[in-house]
């Protein structure tokens, strides 16, 4: 039983991914598709830093008096991916307010239908 | 010894109850069909992350997640929905494709993690090739106590030089696409 | 947002302190949590926030988009520019251990002007970002 519970937290990281993963194929609007994607990396870096936890250690920071120190590379990885995900979003956002104003919609339904059907018919 | 366990217990429940918070918000911020509600959702996912973050001892991405999850991302969020529309309109078929998509891979990976070392376990492949050099060496090599600094600008700075060039082109990006090259797209094609 | 005095008094007096916060963020880097990523986003956020409430086009008068370009520039160069002085100095690239005589303030200084570029170039980013969506309508 304690080593069935022992991985809760990647769970937890699984279901926050799928949550994502259901949002960008279920959801039809752009603007939603963005939010599921950030749900994904998200969790993505729950996993990591799940992974470089120690029970019992400390935050990396080396002091006097401490001797059991948490992985700081998967910190390292994920604090970069957090900034450079901002900025990916950033761009996807951006991408979203051009479509919209070269389509007049978010939704992927009525972009779609437009490319099919030339407006000039 | 007791008081050590004591506090254990109380890290575990925390980060339990983040997680049960973490996995509402997000469900909420998916269904909802306001947009505006999900923008602010989002806000409250990445400052309940950073929470996380500070009991797993990832005290540095604590710090960007609170500046960057819950401050900038909703930012821009809301001003991109203040420039688009702010419902979502209703899916024209149902979603049981999506949600057996995600069940099965859920599903696959829940499976996977069987293989993986229990949480927090010291023993872990994860801690046992470069991050204990990394520990023992960063004060002594740089003089920086914070490993995940030395880490970051020092061990892999090929790494954050590039992830600093991506930065930058995405911001480059944003520019051309909305910025300054619209503008003069729009002064240039008179519409 | 102009006309709240309540909102322009407070986030006026809070600005300076969101920027001085983000400096020592940048500085303080090394001996505890905080560095380049951090500071950057918090120093934008002092900017933006002067941008939300006194309109975007004041903020524009203070750091102006061109400014903030040759900025994002200027720290991707550093970054690169730290990287190809290490090989100047007889070392690989990236190598900061030939920055100065002794290799341990070699890799210190190294660290120190990589998060400077970092610092600069996420701040300049997110500036950037922020004009850009709100500058449109």
């Amino acid at each position: 039983m304690a080593e069935f519970l022992a991985h809760y937290n990647y769970w937890a990281a699984i279901v926050l991914a799928m949550i994502g993963l259901f949002a960008v194929i279920a959801r039809g609007n752009l603007i939603k598709k963005l939010i599921g994607l950030s749900l994904f990396q998200t969790a993505v870096f729950l996993l990591f830093i799940t992974i470089g936890k120690i029970t019992g250690a400390t935050a990396p920071i080396v002091g006097a008096g401490f001797t059991l120190y948490s992985n700081p590379l998967p910190h390292v990885l994920i604090l970069t991916a957090i900034v450079v995900s901002v900025s990916t979003l950033a761009v996807g956002l951006a991408l979203t307010v051009a479509i919209r104003r070269a389509y007049g919609s978010t939704e992927e339904d009525e972009i779609q239908h437009k490319d099919r059907v030339p407006e000039r018919e | 010894m007791d008081r050590k366990e004591g506090r254990r217990a109380i890290e575990i429940y925390i980060n339990i109850v983040l997680l049960f918070f973490l996995v509402a918000t997000g469900l909420a911020a998916v269904l909802l069909r306001n947009l505006l509600a999900s923008a602010m959702l989002l806000g409250i996912y990445g400052l309940l992350m950073a929470a996380l973050w500070v009991v797993l001892d990832a005290v540095d991405v604590a710090f960007t997640e609170a500046a960057v999850g819950a401050g900038i991302t909703t930012v821009l969020m809301l001003l991109a929905i203040a420039l688009t529309e702010r419902h979502e309109k209703r899916p024209s078929r149902p979603p049981y494709l999506a949600l057996l998509a995600a069940l099965v891979t859920g599903g696959a990976l829940v499976y996977a993690t069987g293989g993986m070392p229990a949480f927090g376990d010291a023993a872990a492949p994860a801690h046992r090739h470069v991050a204990p050099e990394y520990i023992a060496r960063a004060l002594d090599e740089t003089g920086v106590p914070n490993v995940v600094t030395a880490v970051l600008a020092s061990y892999r700075g090929f790494d954050t030089l590039g992830e600093v060039t991506v930065i930058f082109t995405a911001g480059m990006g944003v520019l051309l696409l909305i910025g300054v090259g619209a503008r003069r797209r729009k002064e240039g094609g008179g519409s | 947002m102009k006309d709240y005095m309540l909102l322009r008094i407070i986030s006026k007096m809070l600005i300076p302190f969101i920027l001085l916060f983000g400096l020592y963020v940048q500085m303080h880097g090394d001996y505890g949590p905080g560095g380049g990523f951090q500071a950057g986003v918090i120093f934008a956020a002092a900017f933006i926030l002067y941008a939300i409430v006194f309109e975007v086009e004041t903020a524009r008068r203070v750091a102006p988009m061109a400014v903030l370009a040759t900025a994002a520039c200027i720290g991707v160069l550093l970054d690169g520019g730290v990287g190809v002085a290490g090989m100047i100095g007889g070392g690989n690239f990236l190598e900061y251990g030939a920055l100065a005589h002794d290799p341990r303030h070699g890799n210190h200084l190294g660290i120190t002007l990589i998060e400077l570029g970092v610092g600069i170039t996420v701040a300049a980013v997110m500036m950037i970002v922020y004009y850009s969506f709100a500058g449109r309508r």
